[in-house]
This record gives C-alpha cells, sequence and structure tokens, in this order.
C-alpha cells in the first residue's frame, strides 16, 4: 500500500543532502575547535599551576575547571584564568609576584581536587614543583650590585637549603665581598616568596616553569664523573700509564725553583 | 497585529498561578541550584562548593558533570575515584527523571535564552537562520572526537555553560566580567540570528543530557489530548515543539499521550500554557493505562487502545 506524500515528509535524497550539510558543518565545527585549542593552551611563563599539578598536557586534560582548589586555597593565592587572562580558560593559576604559594603544610588545594589534576601523592609541600626559582637580574639584583639586601634569601621557606647567599670577591670595590642569592633547584618549589618580597620595581629573581628555568640536557649526554661513580671504577679498563718525563717512581721530587725577594725565579733572565 | 502570546489564554480562564506554576517553580529552582554555589563567596556560608563542573556539596556529596568526565576519559587521561562516583550520580539522577532537566531546570544559560525567547514572542520576530535540531548532536560528536585527538576537554575550552557558571560563582555575581559579553552574544544569537538556536539546536551539553534521559521515569503526558483545541499555544511556548506532536496529535496513529523523546526539557511550559489543561506531569509507566486511551476509542472510533 502506497501512503500519499506530503510535503511534510523528506524525500531519501533532501535527507541525505541534509545530512551531509550538517556533517560538513560539524567537521568544520570541529576542525575550528582544534585549531582554537591548539592556540588556547599555551600558558604564558610568569602563570604558575598549583601544587601537585600534574604535567601540563596531562593537566588540561584532567582538570575540571571547577575552582574547587581555588575556593579551599586560604590566601586567595590561586585563581581561575578568565577568558584573556592568559593561561587556558578556567584553570587555576597564580602569580607569584601577586601572591605567592604559602605552602601549607596540609596542602588544602591538593585535597579539594576531585579529578587528581592536582596530584594526591604529594604529600610533603617541601616537595612541590610549582616551578624553579631563577635570579634572572644579574645587573640589577641589590646584592649583585654589592649591597646587603638578602630579602628574598631570608624570606624563602626554605631559607639555607633552596636558597643560599654565596661569597664572592667584589671586583668593582676591590676590597668588598659580594653575598649572591643563589638558588638550589633540587629544594625549590617555586612557591613564589623571593618574587613577591624583591624589593625591586621588577623582580630580579623569578620563578619560572622548570622547563624555562633549568633547560635540559640532550638526551645523549653522559657525566663522565657520575658514570664512573655509578660503575665503581674506570670507565675505561686496561688504559696504558706512560712514564712521566724526567721522573721516575722512586726518585726524589726535585726541589721548587729558589725565588728572588721580588717573588720572581732566581735563575729567571728577561 | 498583536502577536498570540502562549499562557494568556490560560492565565484569563485558570488563573495567574495555573497558568504559570511550572514557569515559576523552575525559576525558584534555577535560582537555588545558583545560590547553593553563591552562598559561599558572598556571605561566607559554604553549602556547594565548586561549580557546575565538578561539586562538593555540604562537604560530603561530590557531584561531577558526566559529560566532562567522558571527554577526559576519551582523552586518555585516568581520573580520581571520586570524580566518577560524581559524574555516576549525575548521569543516574538524571537517567531517571530526564536528562535535559539539567537544561531547563539547573543551567545558568537557559535564562538567557529563555530571556531571548521571551523578547521574541513580544517583538513577533521571524524565525530566523534554523539549523537541524540533529545539528546539537553533530557537534557532540565533534567535540568528542576533538577531545580524543587533542588529548584534552575540548568542550571545556568554549563551553558557555560553565564559563558563565565560574563567572557567577567566582566574580560573586557581578564580577563576571567577560562571562557577561559571552551571554549578550548569545541573548542576542537566540533573539535575532535564530530562535532558539542555541539551547534548542547547537548546545552539545544539552545533546548530552537528551542522549541521558531517553528512557527517563518522568515525563509530560497529553494525557488530555482529547480536548486539544488547537490553539497552538503549547507549540509556541515550547523550546523543544518537535517533541509534542507524536504525544499530542498521535493517537490516530497508535501513540501514545507520554512525551518520549528525549529532547524534551521537562521545563512544563506546555501544561502551565494551556487552556485546555491537556498536559501534566506522569510517570513513564502510565503510557497505556491513561484514561485517554478508553476515552478516546469511544471519542473518534479509532482503535489504538489495541496497540
Amino acid at each position: 500500500m502506497v501512503e500519499p506524500s506530503s510535503p511534510l515528509e523528506t524525500s531519501r535524497r533532501d535527507f541525505l543532502a541534509a545530512t551531509a550539510r550538517t556533517a560538513c558543518a560539524a567537521g568544520f565545527f570541529g576542525t575550528a575547535l582544534g585549531l582554537w585549542i591548539g592556540q588556547a593552551r599555551a600558558l604564558p611563563a610568569t602563570a604558575l599551576r598549583p601544587p601537585g599539578a600534574l604535567a601540563e598536557d596531562d593537566f588540561l586534560g584532567t582538570c575540571a575547571r571547577c575552582g574547587l582548589c581555588v575556593q579551599d586555597c586560604p590566601y586567595k593565592t590561586l585563581k581561575l584564568a578568565e577568558p584573556g587572562s592568559g593561561p587556558t580558560l578556567g584553570t587555576p593559576y597564580f602569580e607569584a609576584r601577586k601572591i605567592p604559594c604559602e605552602m601549607c603544610s596540609d596542602i588544602p588545594c591538593v585535597a579539594a581536587c576531585p579529578t587528581g589534576a592536582l596530584d594526591k601523592s604529594l604529600k610533603d609541600i617541601s616537595k612541590s614543583k610549582m616551578g624553579v626559582a631563577v635570579l634572572v637580574g644579574h645587573e640589577t639584583c641589590l646584592n649583585f650590585l654589592g649591597l646587603r639586601c638578602d630579602i628574598c634569601h631570608r624570606d624563602c621557606p626554605l631559607m639555607g637549603t633552596a636558597i643560599t647567599l654565596e661569597r664572592s670577591h667584589n671586583l668593582r670595590t676591590g676590597k668588598h665581598a659580594m653575598f649572591i642569592p643563589t638558588v638550589h633547584t633540587e629544594a625549590c618549589t617555586g612557591c613564589g616568596k623571593c618574587e613577591k618580597s624583591c624589593p625591586l620595581e621588577e623582580a630580579a629573581i623569578k620563578v619560572l616553569p622548570p622547563k624555562l628555568a633549568l633547560g635540559v640536557l640532550g638526551s645523549h649526554y653522559r657525566l663522565g664523573w657520575e658514570e664512573k661513580k655509578k660503575k665503581g671504577s674506570a670507565l675505561i679498563e686496561g688504559t696504558i700509564d706512560l712514564p712521566d718525563r724526567g721522573y721516575s717512581p722512586g726518585e726524589p721530587v726535585p726541589p721548587a725553583p729558589e725565588r728572588n725577594s721580588q717573588g720572581g725565579f732566581k735563575e729567571f733572565r728577561p | 497585529m498583536k502577536p498570540r502570546i502562549p499562557g494568556q489564554a490560560a492565565q484569563a480562564r485558570h488563573g495567574w498561578w495555573k497558568a504559570s506554576q511550572w514557569l515559576a517553580l523552575r525559576r525558584a529552582a534555577q535560582v537555588v541550584f545558583l545560590g547553593l554555589f553563591l552562598t559561599g563567596p558572598l556571605i561566607g556560608v559554604w553549602i556547594t562548593k565548586g561549580t557546575l563542573a565538578s561539586s562538593l556539596t555540604l562537604s560530603i556529596l561530590p557531584l561531577t558533570d558526566p559529560l566532562f568526565a567522558l571527554q577526559s576519559l576519551l582523552a586518555h587521561h585516568s581520573l580520581e575515584g571520586k570524580v566518577l562516583l560524581g559524574a555516576g550520580l549525575v548521569l543516574a539522577v538524571y537517567a531517571l527523571i530526564g536528562g535535559r532537566m539539567f537544561c531547563s531546570w539547573v543551567c545558568p544559560v537557559n535564562l538567557v535564552t529563555d530571556g531571548a525567547a521571551w523578547m521574541r514572542a513580544r517583538l513577533n520576530l521571524p524565525e530566523g537562520v534554523t539549523f537541524s535540531r540533529s545539528s546539537r548532536m553533530w557537534i557532540l560528536g565533534a567535540v568528542l572526537a576533538v577531545s580524543a585527538l587533542t588529548g584534552t576537554v575540548a568542550w571545556e575550552f568554549v563551553n558557555p555553560v560553565t564559563i558563565l557558571h565560574r563567572g557567577l560563582v567566582f566574580g560573586a555575581l557581578y564580577g563576571a566580567g567577560l562571562a557577561w559579553v559571552l551571554v549578550a552574544a548569545l541573548f542576542l544569537f537566540d533573539l535575532a540570528v535564530s530562535s532558539r538556536g542555541w539551547c534548542g539546536h547547537l548546545c552539545p551539553v544539552g545533546a548530552f543530557y537528551g542522549l541521558i534521559g531517553r528512557k527517563s521515569l518522568l515525563r509530560v503526558s497529553a494525557i488530555g489530548r482529547q480536548t486539544c483545541d488547537d490553539c497552538l499555544d503549547c507549540y509556541k511556548a515550547c523550546p523543544e515543539p518537535q517533541v509534542i506532536s507524536p504525544a499530542l496529535k498521535g493517537a490516530t496513529r497508535g501513540l501514545g499521550p507520554l512525551i518520549l523523546s528525549g529532547d524534551c526539557t521537562n521545563c512544563g511550559r506546555c501544561i502551565d500554557v494551556c487552556p485546555e489543561r491537556v498536559f501534566e506531569f506522569s510517570p513513564r509507566w502510565m503510557d497505556r493505562k491513561s484514561k485517554d486511551v478508553s476515552s478516546q476509542t469511544t471519542r473518534d472510533g479509532t482503535t489504538q487502545a489495541a496497540a
């Protein structure tokens, strides 16, 4: 039995054409979305992730952008990225120069995260790696200018471990010491207290993402002394130890050349 | 000609409350659901923490948007148990009550697009650009594919629902910043470009929740369909009018009075605006046992009671 065709019923051809059109539009939309994601997942160097954050790509695929970590941060350090504020939309971050991480011992932000984007295996906040401090302003840092500012050192929650003051000679005055704030990257958590407390108009010490801050050795690089330690003996066996010229084992070492009253060598004739 | 506004006839016959009760309840629910998130930031009384993406109510009840969880899993990321539990709870509840009740009773964007539709009806604007209702399914498919290909939760890069909700919660209502620009854009899109364009045709969140609720137990039933006088008010008020016909006019084709499409948002506006009181909420299992079937057979002599 053939039903009378109604103007509301679509033919197979119309249906296929409409489906193809919508599919093309969806493909276009998907491509545009993919391109936008490529653009939008940039993370500015000044934006730091909360403690325990997974590596950035994993973080962006796991973070729900729910803001629970932000609401549980007692110091209002963390904030969610708004449209146009830099980091990927809706993700939590902080800026050390504005409000640094106070390194709560119970890490409430990590405890609040429902998805695992902030890794709960982080139990000790001093083991976190939010970034690494780098003293970038060698020409502006007051200690580099020979003054005793030391604020970053003294404000560091891991003073004496993550930042030490290393003494060196002040070549400008010729007679003073300089105390150079020196970051030890294995201890630095990237909390940003140093960057916050730097008294300069623009901080001379900055917390950067570890990759930017540290550089990465080529994967084929080997440190000879480390390899030797690992092996427990010389790396190349059976090298021949050639005799040293003018000297054989057992003989007394020849005396050092005599010096004159000015400190020069007696035998030296210019 | 002055446009016929759906609901005015019902109000004239049954009074304001009968012609507006579901709309009023729905607005109240939207305010309450937003309020649960806002008491903390505004007055320091924390009821629900987080946002619609993932939340924790009274420090005990975790809820998570299952669409987020699905995207993240498709992008090959493992999620913690808490978020999977939260997504499971949301899935279970909406599977029972109708997935798109999220759209009409919870989602903050609904206030924006309903506002556009309200103004549209009063300005008597033409339909504008029409997209296929299946567009949102294609967009949902594209979103899931892009998530899998890029290894990230693709829709969260553009999702107006969570952008607006985050803006409201973290801007503590007024400081939502650029989220308001997005709201204005959505409003203008629905008002000037396409009638019910966003929530009714394009939003993949709605598409996803529609899929969840396809077999839901709570439905709207055109239980009094024999009294329908074809005033079309329900079609005009309904954000998804394509769902009405099978139930309202399906008696001759042997279809029951239940609105079975997953697209129905269970907003209840059809119940409000119908001057003949055709519609009411009904559990799914009432489809065949409705009084309508028996009365319908006697009234117009069709034999769909056997169907």
